[in-house]
């Protein structure tokens, strides 16, 4: 069944323990943002043995690039972005403390595994609610890579974020079991 | 012969841009409600209603419905007794996109080389921009907004004529199939049919801008999208690949004449927030 589970980043291995696929969550804290450009910034520091422009040990990346901020806001809207393309990258980050990953779409078995391996999940936010997500970012602040744009790392600060667990610390994938629940023939 | 002056293209593209990232259209508001009624799962109701909730959210407090407010693709219907003056045309269409995605704050999302450099152009264009010459003095223009997410998950396939309409039917479910949670579903599957390799890929865009509570006019036809709809709909991939019923939306064909050898299929998978507006000069 189902749970509604409030967390507060950053995030600990206990955090993880209590999330099962389907749970619904909402984080509260501060997460940062990155898509692909900024993935590749940043591995590329870990295997050069630098320093990321952000302590990544168990935090949060939401896999957004949001529209600019209109007059009074602190964030346009702010949908995920599909994951995959993410995913070369995610493995290096979850070996350097990263708990959590927000996006949508599945992920690949590689990025599953190291899930299972680094005590990690992936939480699905709805593609296309754009404006409902926005709601939830009281601040949001370019932190790194401005000459990105949309695709700059920005630090927010998050109040009840809404997600679902797609696959959590034992390995399983609800884009998997949930459309095995429901395909007919 | 109709004069028009092009700088009375830009406030009108302008106004597209916004409109279309901000309103959806009823259509599609009322389509989800319909396959809500009939969804099993109940996380894919909830997904359904956050995406109602959503679209209300983005009209009311003037926002685009999704960040990905897209590549800009424009078609022009130019009315072949319409004369054009006072500039480049096509560089009005970018200017009226420029002016909407700053002022409608859009992200912009082109950058202007594919691969080698990749760097942002700042003001969303170029824009994509398709041209019909009809009969008539007036210009018709439709902004249909393409997010990057859907658009990855397309495909043209050169099948054969042996293949028949069931394997066009198995070519597209399949295509959906594949696609999974990764273009946002509940989708609209656009499919052009036959002409050639660019006019199938045309074709199945084009079919995207008609609206969820038209019908195919060509009975034979409707009968097709209607099937490889209930087809998609078993699959299980539900809204945003988490399990259900409501994977897409709608199935729009258009078919052209092809050569003897060729059978070009393309499928052209566009998100829920099937946004497009269109004005006439």
């Amino acid at each position: 069944m189902a749970e509604t589970i409030y967390l507060k980043t950053p995030l600990s291995d206990e955090d993880m323990e209590k999330l099962n696929i389907g749970d619904k969550v909402y984080i509260t804290g501060t997460i940062y943002t990155g898509r692909d450009a900024a993935h590749k910034r940043l591995v590329e520091l870990l295997q050069q043995k630098k320093e990321l422009p952000f302590d990544i040990k168990g935090q949060v990346i939401y896999y957004v690039g949001p529209a600019p901020a209109p007059p009074g806001k602190p964030i346009g809207s702010a949908g995920p972005t599909t994951s995959y393309r993410m995913d070369p990258y995610a493995p290096i980050l979850m070996e350097a403390g990263l708990k959590a990953m927000i996006g949508k779409g599945p992920r690949t078995q590689p990025v599953i595994d190291s899930m299972v391996k680094n005590k990690a999940v992936y939480l699905a936010a709805v593609g296309g609610a754009a404006v409902v997500v926005a709601e939830s970012i009281k601040e949001a602040k370019v932190i790194a890579y401005e000459d990105l744009g949309t695709e700059a790392i920005r630090k927010l600060k998050v109040e009840n974020f809404p997600c679902i667990v797609a696959n959590d610390i034992k390995g399983k994938d609800i884009y998997v079991e949930g459309v095995e629940k429901y395909k007919k023939g | 012969m109709r004069k028009i002056n092009v700088k009375d293209v830009i406030p009108v593209v302008r106004k597209l841009c916004i409109d279309s990232n901000y309103y959806i259209g009823n259509d599609v508001i009322e389509k989800i409600k319909e396959f809500r009624e009939v969804e099993v799962s109940p996380t894919a109701k909830e997904v359904l209603d956050i995406l109602l909730e959503n679209y209300a959210l983005a009209a009311k407090e003037k926002m685009p419905i999704c960040q990905d407010t897209g590549v800009a693709v424009v078609f022009i219907e130019l009315g072949q007794d319409v004369h054009l003056i006072g500039g480049d045309f096509y560089e009005a269409i970018n200017e009226g996109v420029r002016q909407g995605y700053k002022d409608g704050y859009l992200r912009k999302s082109m950058v202007d080389d594919p691969i080698i450099k990749r760097v942002n152009t700042k003001d969303n264009t170029p824009a994509v921009i398709y041209t019909d010459i009809v009969p008539g003095n007036r210009i018709k223009i439709t902004v249909a907004p393409k997010g990057g997410g859907s658009e990855n998950m397309s495909e043209v396939k050169m099948m054969k004529a042996a293949d028949g309409i069931e394997g066009v039917k198995d070519f597209v479910v399949d295509r959906i199939r594949r696609s999974g949670g990764n273009p946002c579903p509940p989708v609209v599957v656009g499919v052009g049919l036959g002409g050639n390799f660019e006019q199938s890929a045309l074709l199945a865009k084009k079919s995207l801008l008609r609206a969820l509570d038209e019908p195919n006019s060509d009975p034979i036809w409707a009968d097709v999208e209607t099937d490889i709809l209930k087809r998609i709909n078993r699959l299980g991939i539900g809204p945003q690949g988490l399990g259900g019923n409501t994977t897409a939306l709608g199935v729009f064909i258009l078919h052209k004449p092809c050569h003897i050898a060729s059978m070009p299929v393309a499928v052209n998978v566009q998100c829920h927030a099937a946004r497009h507006k269109s004005a006439q000069i």
